[in-house]
């Protein structure tokens, strides 16, 4: 294996982390504070992606797109609280997952029948096509490169207003114990709209920003959840630092992880069972990550939750 | 001279920076009734989680019966005879009075790792519990379902269930919080009768019950003991009296 | 914020110690059935009662240790889908008895319980979910990845079992007298098992674990053995199921297949054995009309869990009782 491959799956793994963290930290977020587990935030990222490529089909520019995706997003998900989740957040885990499944089934039928079953895409944005030249003889897609960027500005953003802003704090607060925050009178609904609000508009942003180098169908917001939902498992309910590192970690864990298995354990076995069990480990390999994580801390790497 | 049912050495708990108990040596003696009052927030539930093994300390020991039982897991001081009840009211709210005892009578007997015939009708088990539940007063009132019950009647529970563990060491959290006046003079009789039979931490707030029960009392205060020794001595001592200044005495 | 789970509640604490009536009524049109469906299109009707209560055997695992045990699962259907394997993978080697296909459907899904539950019983209520879930998803992706049995595609199963060289199961009537047998069973020994000694403390370790450590229980090894009995069960389940489909798939696995037997057991009512079979068959009854009645029958379906969720607590047995006690007694 060469270094230029191990920089590329590097870059990728990168990239996925971002793009789990862009997904992870509005979910952590809105469990840390209401205590709510939100399977549907899976289909958020899926719109995001879908009204992106409505509103490019419109507009036929992607900056315009991407905003009028964010903020159309953000009105159904303000919805989708007004109209179901608010009324979950007394009701045991057990309810609150049936009640977002079902608008997994819904939403997945629903985009089905809007935009057909067939994968659709989006072109990159003009300045953005083609790869540069990262080493000699290593080029590297321009676009994975803008969404790393980007995935770590919103990052760099999210720590900012976290931590340095009044608002920040509070949320903060109440992911730690929201009962007590309450008690002091802050509004503690109104802070979590903002919160759930701003969750929904990263998943979307996510979805958006993929949807030009991935397939964008129906039931593409499932796994990607799943793998959020490791994420902040890992890194600890609450805690966007540790959902930062933990996305970051199952990205690369993943990504290296599917390339390099099969090669790895060509070194230790020959290579026709190698070629079998590589991809199954490759496919295990970030649960018994967590697996591991949880044994050693059953409440992630920076729990939160004071509980 | 026979080992101290309990054998607490300089015990330390710290919460972060928070330093919860500081340096706690305490002993007590076979039949025993040991109190321990303080005012709220002194360290007096932190110290009996540590105890029962629901936190762990940060330095120290603890020993019962000789053996230490520091590093050991909660359930394991209860096999040993240790049993607890809680400040806050921590019975199985939907299970009935008599099936809450049941479970306790049940760890002693046998194994439960039984998997087929009915546990609701173990004769023997049901005898045992009935008795305890008869001991705190509760003796009509077995089948009503634990949520059921009002506050008084659960405290008599919770004393019922530490009861029916037959323990060598009884901690008791605050058994008369929130009672009424005449439960919690039902209550001291009861414990009354109890003394001499098992040995017994008693954290309370109730000085009426503190004055007529204790053997011996402890004064904790900030996390550390600040006197401990006979009630008279205790209730005179110009320390005790400052740390309680404006508290009923009597 | 979130409860712990809803109680079964006083009522159905009563009715333990009744012979259910509702329980035999079950047995008895599960058992009479085929003889009715002999007047239509019987296959059609029997098939899909088999697979009722094939799915009712996985339900009522769950819902032990979930109802009763307060454990939710997210990844029980990866149990169901280790016992079709077995079947399947031993299929594929030429071994179709039962004597060896069944009990290695066991063991598997309880070995898999046993290591799974190792590691998830360390953690509390949303993280238990999760790993449950993730744990799941990774049988899943394992199944996918055997490209000797099929990987992504699945495997067709040739046969279904043989009982010491006889094909006996291969008649759909027999098979479905297997099943019901089968299911009948379960319900028993679960039932045995929740008021049994080591019952009550799997039920007690759900209302207050604390309390249980405190008496003497160490309360994580009984939670493990309730997930492995569970998953043992779920593995029986998924055997008859790869006999019943004469197939087996990933798909057996995934994280949607442990969300729809969540429904099942919700549908029913949590924390009641018989109610599971009951949810067990509202489930698989209403996607069949529903999917006869449009394709999109998502559209309708999906909501309808939230309207479930949001105003039918306690499942149909729930609403039954409701219903009960505004025109019974009182």
């Amino acid at each position: 294996m060469s270094t230029g491959l191990f920089v590329v799956q590097v870059l990728n793994g990168l990239q996925f982390g971002v793009l789990l963290f862009l997904i992870a930290a509005g979910l952590t977020l809105v469990f840390g504070v209401m205590d709510f587990i939100n399977l549907a935030h899976g289909v958020q990222y899926m719109l995001g992606a879908y009204l992106a490529v409505a509103f490019y089909a419109l507009t036929g520019n992607f900056l315009i797109a991407l905003v009028l995706a964010l903020a159309a997003a953000l009105v159904f998900g303000l919805l989708l609280e007004f109209l179901v989740f608010r009324h979950l957040y007394d009701r045991d885990h057990l309810e609150q997952v049936i009640a977002t499944f079902g608008i997994i089934i819904f939403l997945n039928q629903a985009v089905k029948t809007v935009w057909g079953a067939a994968p659709l895409t989006l072109p990159i944005p003009e300045i953005f096509t083609g790869s540069i030249v990262l080493m000699p003889g290593l080029l590297y897609p321009v676009w994975r490169l803008v969404i790393i960027a980007s995935g770590l500005a919103v990052g760099l953003l999210l720590y900012v207003l976290v931590s340095h802003t009044r608002v920040g704090m509070l949320v903060r607060a109440g992911a730690t114990n929201a009962r007590i925050v309450s008690a002091l009178g802050v509004d503690i609904r109104r802070l979590f709209m903002i919160v759930f609000g701003f969750g929904t508009m990263l998943a979307a942003f996510a979805g958006a920003m993929i949807a030009p180098i991935l397939s964008v169908e129906p039931g593409m917001g499932d796994t990607v959840l799943i793998l959020a939902f490791v994420v902040i498992v890992i890194g600890g309910i609450g805690s966007m630092r540790g959902a930062f590192l933990a996305a970051l970690l199952i990205g690369l864990v993943d990504t290296l992880g599917r390339s390099f298995a099969t090669d790895i354990l060509r070194l230790v076995m020959p290579p026709s069972p190698a070629r079998t069990v590589g991809p199954a480990i490759a496919s295990m390999l970030i649960y018994v990550l967590m697996a591991l994580v949880l044994y050693f801390r059953p409440a992630g790497l920076f729990p939160v939750r004071g509980r | 001279m026979a080992d101290p049912v309990l054998q607490i050495n300089d015990l330390h708990k710290n919460f972060g920076g928070l330093v919860v108990t500081d340096g706690v040596t305490l002993d007590i003696g076979q039949g025993e009734l040991h109190a321990v009052i303080g005012p709220n927030g002194a360290g007096k539930t932190t110290l009996i989680n540590q105890i029962s093994g629901l936190i762990a300390p940060t330095a120290g020991t603890i020993c019962l019966n000789g053996a230490d039982v520091t590093g050991l897991p909660a359930n394991k001081r209860a096999e040993i005879g240790l049993a607890r009840s809680f400040q806050i009211t921590s019975v199985l709210p939907r299970f009935s009075a008599l099936e809450n005892v049941a479970l306790a009578v049940q760890a002693r007997v046998g194994t439960s790792y039984r998997f087929f015939g009915r546990a609701d009708r173990e004769q023997t088990v049901n005898d045992v519990a009935s008795a305890a539940l008869a001991e705190v007063g509760l003796a009509g009132r077995e089948l009503t379902i634990a949520a059921h019950l009002s506050h008084g009647e659960k405290r008599a529970l919770e004393l019922a269930i530490a009861l029916a563990m037959q323990p060598k060491l009884l901690l008791l959290d605050e058994p008369m919080a929130g009672t009424g006046h005449e439960e919690s003079a039902r209550l001291i009789e009861v414990l009354r009768r109890l003394k001499g039979r098992f040995s017994m931490l008693l954290v309370e707030h109730d000085m009426n019950a503190v004055f007529a029960l204790a053997d011996r009392i402890s004064v904790l205060t900030y996390g550390r003991i600040l006197a401990s020794g006979a009630p008279d001595a205790v209730r005179t001592d110009p320390k005790v009296v400052t740390a309680y200044l404006g508290e009923e005495m009597e | 914020m979130a409860q712990t789970l809803a109680a079964p509640n006083a009522l159905h604490v009563r009715r333990a110690n009744r012979v259910g009536v509702l329980p035999a009524m079950i047995f008895l049109v599960l058992a009479l059935a085929p003889a009715g469906a002999a007047f239509g299109p019987e296959s059609y009707v029997l098939g899909l009662f088999t697979r009722v209560m094939v799915f009712a055997i996985a339900a009522m695992a769950l819902d032990f240790i979930c109802g009763y045990g307060g454990l939710v699962s997210f990844g029980h259907a990866a149990f169901v889908g280790i016992g079709a394997y077995a079947v399947g993978i031993l299929g594929a080697h030429g071994i179709t008895d039962m004597l060896v296909s069944l009990p290695a459907a066991l063991l598997l899904s309880a070995i898999f319980a046993y290591m799974t539950g190792t590691v998830c019983l360390r953690t509390k209520s949303v993280y238990f979910i999760m790993i449950t879930l993730a744990f799941g998803q990774m049988a899943y992706f394992i199944a996918g990845s055997l490209a000797p049995y099929g990987g992504d595609d699945g495997l067709t199963v040739r046969m279904r079992s043989t009982l010491l060289g006889f094909p006996f199961l291969q008649n759909d009537r027999t098979f479905y007298y297997f099943v019901l047998l089968s299911l009948f069973v379960s319900y028993l020994v679960l039932r045995a098992i929740v008021y049994s000694r080591f019952g009550r403390v799997f039920r007690g370790a759900r209302e207050n674990p604390t309390r249980m450590a405190t008496l003497g229980f160490d309360v994580f090894r009984f939670q493990r053995v309730g997930y492995v009995i569970a998953g043992a069960v779920g593995g029986l389940s998924g055997f008859l199921l790869a006999n019943a489909a004469e197939f087996v798939s990933p798909a057996y696995m995934s994280w949607q297949r442990s969300g729809e037997l969540i429904i099942m057991v919700l549908f029913g009512g949590i924390g009641s054995l018989h109610g599971a079979i009951i949810g067990a068959a509202a489930y698989l009854l209403i996607e069949e009309l529903l999917g006869g009645i449009t394709e999109q029958w998502k559209l309708i379906f999906g909501p309808l869990l939230v309207l479930v969720v949001l105003f039918a607590r306690g499942g149909l047995l729930g609403l039954a009782d409701t219903i009960r006690g505004r025109f019974g007694r009182g």
